[in-house]
């Protein structure tokens, strides 16, 4: 896969910088093309797709994939491509929704953890250490039976379990600034606390996190369609890509195309934006080394 | 043992016990304070239906009295934190069984899946990486591009490609529901390409960090051939962060066995947690919930000790 061999080791230093830079391009350029792709899909379906995700047509059943159909037809002969072009919208709102909720908590519990230090810091410290005993798809599991699934138990869960991993990181980057020569300068010039917090430790410490969040989406969807995979997650009729997933699991002796596909989706926009955020990263370390 | 070492292997206990009562807590108030109203649930479980319906205090009055649903909320969690110190996780509504019961029939297979899924993990992770870090742009480039593929894979995809391909098309592996031995080679391979590209992109950063230290120049200096420094002097030093995460992958192994069950139909723990959830057997999930937690503090409380074993400078400290 053309994204994946573009990619260069991580830890690239000094000379060995730009060479890195010019041999990611055309793999960053790709992903960012996939990315927008399912974005525009999520936005306006219609335009990618002319037909209905729900039309039914019986003289159609099953057809492996081909010219009138990229991505072949389910049960019902509804067009396959059309449905995952469709369910994209739900998809990317879990995704893009867990990870905010992921990073609300995130920010709270790090940022007041790496603030104040000391006793604070240690049971916040702790706090994050539980939600680690909770791994993701057992708190969903949780989440399901005790409130029944749907789309909003979906997005607390897979939020709140990737919350401890990235609080762990703003708690230590929040830490490091908050020692960092600039920030005991403006303290020094006498600006109120608030200000240096807002101003200098907050905007700082929130640089890498913008690498996690791009990473994190992806993951986010990833767990998301493996809970509607176990038929926990959006009930099928639903062309949600773990809704569809859900739904081809009794056909995939005699049609594999109705698990592969919908999942393709979700592994190209996953890997895209790992791409872009390691493409990310590598920029912002290299602006902070220079 | 040193006075110091033993206060901090207590302390250590100590703060993984705190771990475990916390889990408890939260999952005992997720399930009794967030849930409305258990005994009418329970009732409309029982008869099967899965609107719900209301019911009369009449009607309710024994399921609270059986369940304790009606003494006050701290007592109950006394009752169910005391059970957990005893080992007592709870009862299905369903099967009216303990979970330990319930749980103890399928334990194995989830067991001999993890396990066997852990070690291949290292196995593909650690070949991939001697063969690969360093090797000159193309090589390199493509062992940690296989690492970033595989580390994004979900496992119920890779488990139905690698199910579609060598047990329908091939017929190699039997398909589905089979808990031998041959039954056990995809399932396991899908649980271990993810968890080794995981654990490969971090392991291999360290790799090539080592391979520059001045103890790697003097052994190729004393005219040791390549693939010796590599697998005596490297990989020792490379492999610490990959142990530390192991442990905290657990999590993700597990949630990956559940996935994994699912596609081939395997009997597990996985398999037992699921269609509770499905049916809302909110006790069952619950109890399988502390535990999962249980072994995960436990296991990374022995992921403490094998750092100390396979990294002697930290004994001394």
């Amino acid at each position: 896969m053309s994204v994946a061999t573009a990619d260069p080791p991580v830890l690239r230093r000094g000379l060995e910088l730009p060479r890195a830079a010019t041999l990611l391009r055309p793999g960053v350029i790709l992903a960012g093309l996939v990315v927008a792709f399912f974005v525009v899909a999520a936005i306006a379906p219609a335009l990618l797709s002319s037909g209905d995700p729900d039309k039914i047509n019986l003289d159609a059943v099953l057809q492996p994939p081909a010219i009138d159909h990229v991505f072949g037809t389910d049960q019902s002969g509804r067009d396959l491509y059309t449905r995952v072009i469709y369910g994209a919208r739900e998809s990317l709102l879990i995704g893009f929704g867990a990870t905010a909720l992921a990073m609300v908590l995130a920010i709270a519990l790090g940022g007041v953890a790496g603030l104040a230090g000391g006793v604070v810091d240690g049971v916040v410290n702790r706090g994050i250490e539980v939600l680690f005993a909770f791994p993701v798809l057992m708190l969903a599991l949780l989440f399901v039976a005790v409130f029944g699934p749907s789309v909003r138990t979906e997005i607390i869960a897979v939020g709140i379990s990737s919350a401890p991993g990235y609080a762990r990181m703003i708690r230590g980057q929040v830490m490091a600034v908050r020692d960092s020569g600039y920030v005991e300068a403006a303290r020094a010039l006498g600006h109120p606390y608030g200000r240096v917090v807002g101003v200098h430790i907050f905007p700082n410490a929130m640089r890498p996190l913008v690498v996690v969040a791009t990473l994190g989406v992806g993951q986010s969807i990833v767990w998301a369609s493996g809970l509607a995979f176990l038929g926990l997650g959006v009930p099928p009729p639903s062309p949600e890509w773990g809704a569809l997933l859900d739904a081809g699991r009794d056909y995939i002796t005699k049609a594999w195309w109705l698990e592969v596909m919908p999942g393709l989706a979700i592994v190209l926009f996953a890997l895209s934006l790992t791409t872009i955020g390691r493409w990310l990263q590598r920029r912002l370390e290299g602006g902070t080394a220079r | 043992m040193s006075a110091v070492k033993a206060k901090r292997a207590l302390l250590r206990i100590l703060g993984a016990l705190l771990v475990i009562w916390a889990v408890a807590t939260i999952t005992f108030f997720v399930e009794a304070g967030l849930s409305g109203n258990r005994a009418e649930a329970l009732l409309n479980q029982m008869a099967g239906t899965t609107r719900s319906v209301e019911r009369t205090p009449a009607e309710l009055a024994p399921i609270n009295r059986e369940y304790g649903f009606d003494k006050p909320l701290m007592t109950q969690y006394v009752e169910y934190i005391g059970g957990i110190a005893r080992g007592d996780f709870g009862r299905s509504y369903l099967q009216h069984q303990s979970v330990l019961t319930i749980i103890s029939r399928q334990v194995g297979p989830t067991i001999a899946l993890t396990v066997s899924a852990l070690v291949l993990a290292w196995l593909i992770m650690l070949t991939r990486i001697v063969v690969t870090a360093r090797r000159g742009r193309f090589l390199t480039g493509f062992g940690s591009g296989v690492e970033i593929v595989s580390a994004g894979l979900p496992t119920y995809w890779l488990g139905v490609i690698l199910l579609v391909i060598f047990a329908i098309d091939l017929q190699i592996f039997p398909v589905q529901g089979e808990t031998s031995l041959v039954g056990l080679v995809l399932p396991a391979i899908t649980l271990a390409i993810p968890l080794s590209g995981f654990l490969g992109q971090v392991t291999r950063d360290e790799f090539e960090k080592v391979l520059e230290q001045p103890f790697v120049v003097s052994a190729r200096t004393r005219g040791m051939g390549d693939l010796a420094v590599r697998l005596r002097h490297v990989l020792r030093h490379a492999v610490l962060p990959a142990i530390t995460l192991s442990g905290w992958a657990l999590g993700a192994l597990i949630s990956g066995a559940v996935l994994v069950e699912a596609v081939f139909a395997r009997p597990g723990v996985g398999n037992i947690i699921v269609s509770a959830a499905q049916s809302r057997d909110v006790p069952l999930v619950s109890g399988i919930v502390v535990l999962v937690a249980i072994v995960y503090v436990i296991a990374n409380l022995l992921v403490d000790i094998a750092y100390t074993v396979v990294d002697p400078r930290l004994r001394s400290t």
